[in-house]
């Protein structure tokens, strides 16, 4: 059976995911340690414990994401994290840095590691690499594979992969990206933040409404239309003569139908994108891909259609998984 | 504080790029790495000039580095990688797994496409071999003083970028061939028409960002001008120079006359903004608040 692998945002957000039929969640503390370092949002120390235990009670693991790279004169904070995650019983941390990951080799070697998909390793070489230098575990693949390569990587790997399949879709190499520190001063890497609320401004411009992030306008919509959040990378912009999506449409992943493909190219779990989405969303999205994990383990047909409404109104691609996609 | 002239990242004639290397015999730099880091597409277009490169490069006098791709996915790509190793000069890693080739007991070189933002990290890359590192564009300066300070005690000299377009971002899709509608494997090399770079600007019409095939640099031209003091007091060694077009030489010569105390900063910015890709500076990486920021006025008459 695939490991569904279910965002958490907030102890309630857990628990719900685990109520859905999560077969593992993943958060992080509340501080810049995790790439999602958003107000309102992860876990203190003190209640990862009782959240671990409730998972573990319901059969569902908990992953610790500790998947910034630590700061300069500042890393005792994220040793700190591992020992927290270690102590509340978390299965394994998620991490990118390589310093954080020869750190808990050495202080936590019984602590499971798996390396984020921050770290992008984007071939077998980096793969092994992290596998026989730290004892990785597990590695979350970068958004920048197609289905064939990732098949040929498990070829020559000998730890598992798990492989995003729903939500926010990174157009870049994952933690290799300082297009939001260029506008806001704060980043994935360093701060645990892309296009940072705090500095998003909407401004009324005659019939339009523009989306700023720094000051820079990512897009601009009638008054009367949604306006998408300025996420730099699927802002519109004018290169030339042409004006569009430069790099990446306004669009989040939705990879479901090909889960059976990322199933025979021997990835082990499927990962869900979304700690910054409520606890309904994230049963929602959790129940429909439970029961499609269930179906493709008892040989049914998918049920497609049941998530299908899960994106009914949004634009979604698939991302790198096609070829086409380059 | 020295000078270290990166790789070319743009895609550029071989020709072109044999003056180019030519002329910089003659510059004022200690040393320099050189390779395509940015499209395994590119390579066969001039990588048999990398040879004379470097033999004229190093009889000037300069030490010489290979530089690896930034992003490693294709199994060709694996293999120049690995083959980079066996030519008998130091490498210069831009991705993590250039490591999975490096033979034991063999001194290398890092460049700032690799995420090195602490001790740590910095500390176990030295117990690989680490020489040199270059530190990724988007440290401050608070953190850069930090890691010179622990390239010091473990003996490895840190680098860090002081002009050029800054390298943002890497990514599988080639954003040069979507901006001409087609995909990357029918790119038909047509990012080898911006020599510095392809401008994105906001609707606003404001220089924002650059594409150069699967790389997205800044629009501005980062420079590290006013900084060269901090840096040098901070413990940095070198300063990394990225090729652009107009008078590379006279840049570097800009450059090493300003670390020896001959000109003032206002006067360096004076000589390099008439060339600058983008027609702007920034420098807001090293103070803040963003790293599109530019920390001083726009010299009079530049």
């Amino acid at each position: 059976m695939m490991e569904l692998v279910c965002p958490a945002g907030t102890p309630a957000a857990l628990r719900a995911a685990v109520e859905a039929g999560a077969h593992a969640v993943y958060c992080g503390f509340a501080d810049e340690t995790n790439a999602r370092n958003f107000p309102g949002l992860n876990f203190s120390p003190e209640e990862l414990v009782p959240a671990v235990a409730g998972a573990h009670k319901r059969g569902a693991k908990v992953l610790v994401a500790l998947n910034t790279f630590p700061r300069a004169g500042g890393e005792k904070l994220w040793h700190q994290r591992l020992a927290d995650a270690e102590a509340a019983g978390a299965d394994a941390v998620i991490l990118a840095d390589i310093g954080l990951l020869d750190y808990a080799a050495t202080h936590h070697p019984k602590l499971r590691r798996h390396l984020s998909v921050q770290a992008a390793a984007a071939n077998p070489d980096a793969i092994n690499f992290y596998a026989e230098t730290f004892d990785v575990k597990r590695v979350v693949l970068p958004r920048v594979l197609t289905v064939q390569e990732i098949a040929a990587i498990n070829k020559e790997i000998d730890v598992e992969t798990e492989a995003f399949v729903f939500g926010g879709l990174c157009v870049m190499a994952e933690g290799r990206c300082a297009l939001s520190s260029y506008a806001t001063g704060l980043s994935p890497n360093m701060n645990g933040v892309c296009s940072p609320a705090s500095h998003v401004v909407y401004a009324e411009e005659g019939p339009d409404l523009a989306a700023k992030l720094g000051g820079f306008t990512i897009h601009r919509t009638p008054k009367d239309r949604p306006a998408p959040y300025p996420t730099l990378c699927k802002g519109c912009f004018t290169s030339g003569s042409q004006t569009g999506h430069v790099f990446e449409d306004p669009v989040s992943l939705d990879a479901r139908h090909l889960i059976p493909a990322l199933a025979k190219a021997g990835v082990t779990a499927l990962k869900i994108e979304g700690r910054q989405r409520s606890r309904a969303y994230v049963a929602e999205v959790v129940r429909a891909f439970r029961a499609a994990t269930d179906a493709l383990a008892e040989g049914r047909d998918l049920p497609l259609a049941e998530l299908a409404r899960l994106t009914e109104g949004q634009s979604a691609t698939a991302g790198a998984y096609a070829k086409t996609w380059r | 504080m020295e000078l270290t002239v990166g790789p070319n990242l743009f895609f550029w004639k071989a020709e072109d790029l044999r003056a180019f290397y030519k002329a910089l015999e003659a510059a004022p730099v200690a040393r320099v790495a050189v390779g395509e880091v940015v499209c395994s597409k590119r390579m066969p277009f001039w990588e048999a000039e990398i040879p004379n490169i470097v033999a004229g490069l190093r009889a000037a006098g300069k030490e010489v580095a290979l530089s690896t791709l930034g992003l490693v996915t294709l199994g060709r790509e694996r293999n120049k990688t690995h083959d980079l190793f066996d030519l008998g000069l130091p490498v210069e890693i831009n991705d993590i797994s250039a490591l999975k080739h490096l033979p034991e007991n063999t001194p290398f070189w890092v460049g700032p496409l690799v995420n090195v933002y602490n001790e740590g990290t910095l500390g176990y890359l030295a117990r690989r071999g680490a020489t040199r590192i270059c530190l990724p564009p988007e440290l401050p300066l608070a953190s850069i003083a930090t890691l010179a300070k622990a390239g010091k005690d473990a003996g490895v000299k840190v680098e860090v970028w002081g002009h050029g377009r800054l390298p943002l971002a890497i990514s599988a899709r080639c954003y040069h061939a979507r901006l001409h509608d087609r995909a990357k494997d029918n790119c038909q090399f047509i990012c080898g028409e911006d020599l510095d770079g392809r401008e994105v600007d906001t609707l606003d019409g404001q220089a924002f960002l650059s594409v150069n095939g699967v790389q997205t640099l800044s629009a501005a031209t980062g420079c590290a001008a006013y900084h060269t003091e901090a840096l040098k007091d901070a413990g940095v060694d070198s300063l990394r120079l990225s090729p652009q077009t107009g008078d590379f030489v006279g840049l570097c010569a800009g450059y090493a006359d300003r670390i020896a105390g001959n000109i003032t900063a206002e006067a360096l910015v004076a000589q390099l903004l008439p060339e600058a890709p983008g027609g702007r500076f920034a420098d807001g990486f090293f103070a803040g608040p963003s790293g599109s920021d530019w920390s001083h006025p726009v010299p009079a008459g530049a």
